[in-house]
């Protein structure tokens, strides 16, 4: 069979591994067929680094690597899970570099190196839409400085001063002898230059790169199926491992019959996990076969007996308190005396992150040394928790990201990762545990339920006096305080309030509660996290007021964001592009929000058809963005069409409900999926309003688009939906 | 013994018949550029050719598949330059890229069958989930193919 031998994989990478003569195991990418090159404007296909080799003679520095051909290596140290970071940090450093793009490759930082190195990578999490905000400014300076010392190290070969010495597009000239070095040719010497003074980074005025429509270097190796995600690595001798977890989110076994599947084809043990068991076999499928055969008695434990309905319940009871106040403004309970009082109340499922990559992770332990393929998005805080399980120093612990197959969230704890090094450690080889799609549907770590009212008083221009928002909702921090562990500050999860204390409207009295309550089912960080469920009560519910108010929900909105200019350009943009002021015909509708998260505004109209039936369609999507400036247009474009996506697959589809404590849905039969024939049409435009500010754009497309579509809705057809997903409402004329 | 033609290239697999072929092609024959999205032929992550047809690799077994002619990814071109991954690279379709494989085998066995779908015609047969929305870019990309192929 030789199901790992060369001769049998064709022109597909697959990994060579190989001890080093300290011991250690080098591992690398070979391309047969390709000759071992990764193209220049590309990345590599594993992401890269996949070995520990020491730091090349072309290292400008730990970000930059330039080989004697000019060809520039830049190391990205976010993890690329389709956001787009392996082009947007890279234009970012080549933008102050000063060298030619088309002559970039794109890799991965090393997250060991990170840690033997005093975090010289600073954080590796990928989260919270941060990546190009938080590292801009420290990859501006790593390509500024590696800039200046390529000009210093031409001046000091000629003889010259630097301030004579100019750098474009990978090559230093002295202007007034008309010599010139390409930067292959200097970097050696860079490298040694010690810079008297770092110099100044760009400000926007003077990008040339960045804000330009820019290729993804990563789109090559995912055309052709040679981009390696965790699922792909394949290494000698490796075993692989399915998972069964207790089907009551933090049960136990009790009891299993390893017996009844030892002898099935290629199946080699059953390895016990905290919640669940492994059963380990020399091929994916006949470790998944087998488990799914094993006879498990669980211990279902607290959350046994639990369901949907009560836990509906039981967040619409904890609205009656005690809750906690997260901000006031005025005095909204005394405004509630004087006047006409409307409420709403809207309710949100749980969501499973559903990542197009099931979660798995391919370890090889040996005594003194871990190695881990997997994609995480944050590798540096994996290589703590690895460390701390097996009992390693973080500095003997090498992992090798790879490109991640969707993360919205849900890669950055690494329930996975603990499994595998507990496998790993009974079987003495390389494993690869893989969860199936269904083990990764019912073992989330999902968007919390909640139950969110509202209240506000009008005064007699229609305008509201007064709000009131409540929330009950899961806590994030508690949920996953045993795997990640942040500091705490006091008062109310700013998680759980987000998008509510900062809604952007004039109201003369505000008043923000919440209350924190969570179930058995853990919750986490999803695309755009407190927003994706605040979003939709405060921009419904505005809605809601300017109907009461008798006026348009563009105007309405506009009055009260008077003070905000931001928020207006955006809005008047909107509607202008939008066409927001032509009549709809019969059966549809137009509907607008606006929300800003993670420093970005985004404002959305969605126009919707409503069927006979009362199935609503989305046909078009108007987005207009203000995240500050922009790296590269395109590729905002793509992330707000794709946050687009993924709230409007949860608006209309998705809830995870529980019975009998366990999850119901288990695949995209039960978890439905927008596709492409519904797919509305997504228009992007861009309200940029510069200056300092910088937003992220990984997650702000989501929020607002489950009130806008709602919205429409309630235009096409006079119906309010206040619990989502959509589907749960009659919107049909019966 | 399983007798496959995987993108030219014969393998005899010594494997359980009711192995489905997307564990046969990642697992025994090493070529991992098609997916496993769900198992249940919902994604369409696992896409192959089967004697030309676009099938669900983790819906047919490879004692089923056997002695047919299986085309992946890998086997679209030798250098990424099939007329439609050309479209795909020009319309910078892919995010995490993760259900891209798929995306295109059901897109080149459209192409085949019907040289210029429509836009309906493009939704009813190119059904794949992308868990990032690439849907826009992919019917984008579906087009410039047909025009340029
Ligand atoms: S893995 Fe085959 S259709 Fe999803
Ligand atoms: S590109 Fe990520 S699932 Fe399609």
């Amino acid at each position: 069979m030789g199901h790992i031998q060369p001769t049998n994989l064709g022109r597909r990478d697959f990994l060579v591994a190989s001890l080093t003569a300290a011991g250690g195991l080098a591992i690398g990418v070979s391309l047969p067929g390709i000759a071992g090159a990764v193209p220049l404007n590309a990345v590599s296909p594993g992401g890269a680094p996949w070995d520990d080799a020491p730091p090349s003679a072309g290292e400008v520095n730990a970000w930059i690597v330039i080989e004697p051909d000019d060809s520039v290596v830049i190391r990205v140290a976010k993890a690329e899970m389709g956001e787009g970071v392996m082009t947007s940090m890279p234009m970012i450093v080549a933008e102050e570099l000063a060298c030619d793009w088309t002559k970039v490759r794109s890799e991965y930082a090393s997250a060991n190196r990170n840690v033997r190195e005093q975090t010289v990578y600073k954080s590796m999490l990928t989260g919270g839409s941060s990546a190009v905000r938080a590292s801009r400014p420290y990859l501006q300076q790593a390509g500024a400085s590696a800039r200046a010392r390529l000009i210093e190290a031409a001046a000091k070969r000629w003889g010259v001063p630097s301030a004579d010495c100019s750098a474009a597009n990978s090559v230093v000239t002295h202007k007034a002898s008309g010599r010139s070095l390409n930067y292959g040719a200097l970097a050696g010497d860079a490298a040694k230059v010690v810079l008297a003074q770092e110099p100044a980074i760009k400000t926007p005025e003077q990008f040339t790169l960045i804000g330009n429509s820019t290729a993804r270097l990563d789109t090559k190796v995912k055309v052709t199926g040679e981009a390696i995600f965790g699922i792909d690595v394949r290494l000698p001798d490796m075993l692989y491992a399915a998972v069964v977890t207790c089907p009551v989110p933090g049960g136990t076994v009790k009891n299993y019959d390893a017996k009844a599947i030892l002898g099935h084809r290629g199946v080699q043990s059953v390895v016990p996990l905290a919640t669940g068991v492994a059963v380990v076999a020399d091929r994916f499928w006949r470790a998944k076969q087998a488990a799914l055969a094993l006879p498990i008695e669980w211990d279902f434990g607290a959350g046994a007996g639990t369901d949907s309905a009560q836990f509906r319940q039981e967040y619409r009871d904890a609205l009656k308190g005690p809750l906690q106040n997260a901000k006031a403004v005025g005095d909204a309970g005394k405004a509630f005396g004087e006047g006409k009082v409307i409420e709403a109340l809207y309710e949100v499922p749980y969501l499973a992150h559903a990542t197009m990559e099931p979660l798995n992770c391919t370890v090889q332990l040996q005594p003194d040394r871990l190695d881990i393929w997997m994609g995480t998005q944050a590798p540096d805080i994996t290589i703590g928790l690895a460390a701390k399980t097996v009992g390693l120093k973080p500095e003997q612990v090498y992992i090798h990201n790879c490109y991640l197959g969707g993360g919205f969230g849900r890669r950055a704890i690494n329930d996975e990762l603990v499994q595998a090094l507990a496998v790993a450690k009974t079987v003495g080889k390389p494993v690869k545990l893989v969860w199936t799609r269904e083990e990764d549907m019912r073992h989330d770590r999902y968007r919390p339920q909640a139950a969110i009212s509202f209240k506000a008083v009008l005064g007699k221009d229609g305008m509201p006096t007064a709000i009131q928002a409540q929330t009950a909702v899961g806590s994030i921090m508690q949920s996953i305080k045993p795997m990640l562990d942040f500091p705490m500050g006091p008062g109310v999860e700013p998680l759980a309030v987000e998008g509510l204390v900062n809604m952007p409207y004039a109201i003369p009295n505000l008043k923000v509660d919440a209350v924190l309550k969570n179930t058995h089912v853990p919750v986490m960080f999803w695309r755009s996290v407190g927003s994706s469920q605040n979003a939709f009560a405060v921009e419904s519910f505005i809605d809601e007021l300017a109907h009461e108010a008798g006026q348009d929900p563009y105007q309405f909105r506009r009055k009260m964001l008077e003070g905000r200019p931001e928020f207006l350009h955006v809005l008047d943009m909107l509607a202008e592009k939008s066409n927001w002021s032509q009549k709809m015909p019969a059966g549809k509708g137009r509907g607008i929000a606006i929300h800003e998260s993670f420093g970005t505004i985004v404002g959305e109209v969605v126009e919707v058809a409503v069927d006979s039936k009362g199935t609503p369609r989305c046909e078009r999507v108007v987005a207009v963005v203000d995240c500050g400036h922009v790296i590269n247009p395109r590729n905002v474009e793509m992330q707000i069409e794709s946050g687009v996506i993924y709230g409007l697959t949860a608006a209309l589809y998705n809830e995870i409900t529980v019975k009998d404590g366990q999850i119901e849905q288990g695949n995209f039969d039960s978890y439905q999926m927008v596709r492409l024939a519904d797919s509305p049409k997504i228009e992007t435009y861009l309200a940029l309003s510069g200056g300092t500010k910088w937003g992220g754009i990984g997650e702000p497309g989501t929020p607002p688009i489950a009130p806008a579509l709602c919205n429409a809705i309630f235009a096409a057809t006079g119906k309010r939906v206040r619990e989502l997903p959509i589907r749960k409402t009659n919107l049909g004329s019966a | 013994m399983i007798v496959l033609i995987v993108n030219g290239a014969r393998h005899e697999l010594d494997i359980e018949p009711e192995t489905p072929l997307l564990w046969a092609l990642r697992d025994e024959i090493g070529l991992t550029g098609t997916k496993y999205g769900c198992g249940i032929a919902q994604c369409g992550a696992c896409t192959v050719h089967v004697d030309g047809q676009p099938v669900r690799s983790c819906s047919l077994s490879v004692g089923d598949a056997n002695g047919t002619a299986v085309t992946t990814i890998e086997g679209l071109s030798p250098d990424g330059s099939h007329p439609v991954q050309r479209a795909w690279i020009a319309e910078d379709v892919p995010q995490c890229g993760y259900c891209q494989s798929g995306q295109i085998m059901a897109a080149v066995a459209l192409l085949k069958a019907i040289p210029k779908p429509t836009d309906t015609e493009i939704d009813d047969n190119v059904t794949n989930i992308c868990r990032c929305g690439t849907y826009p870019r992919v019917r984008a990309a579906i087009h410039r193919a047909a025009t340029n192929g």
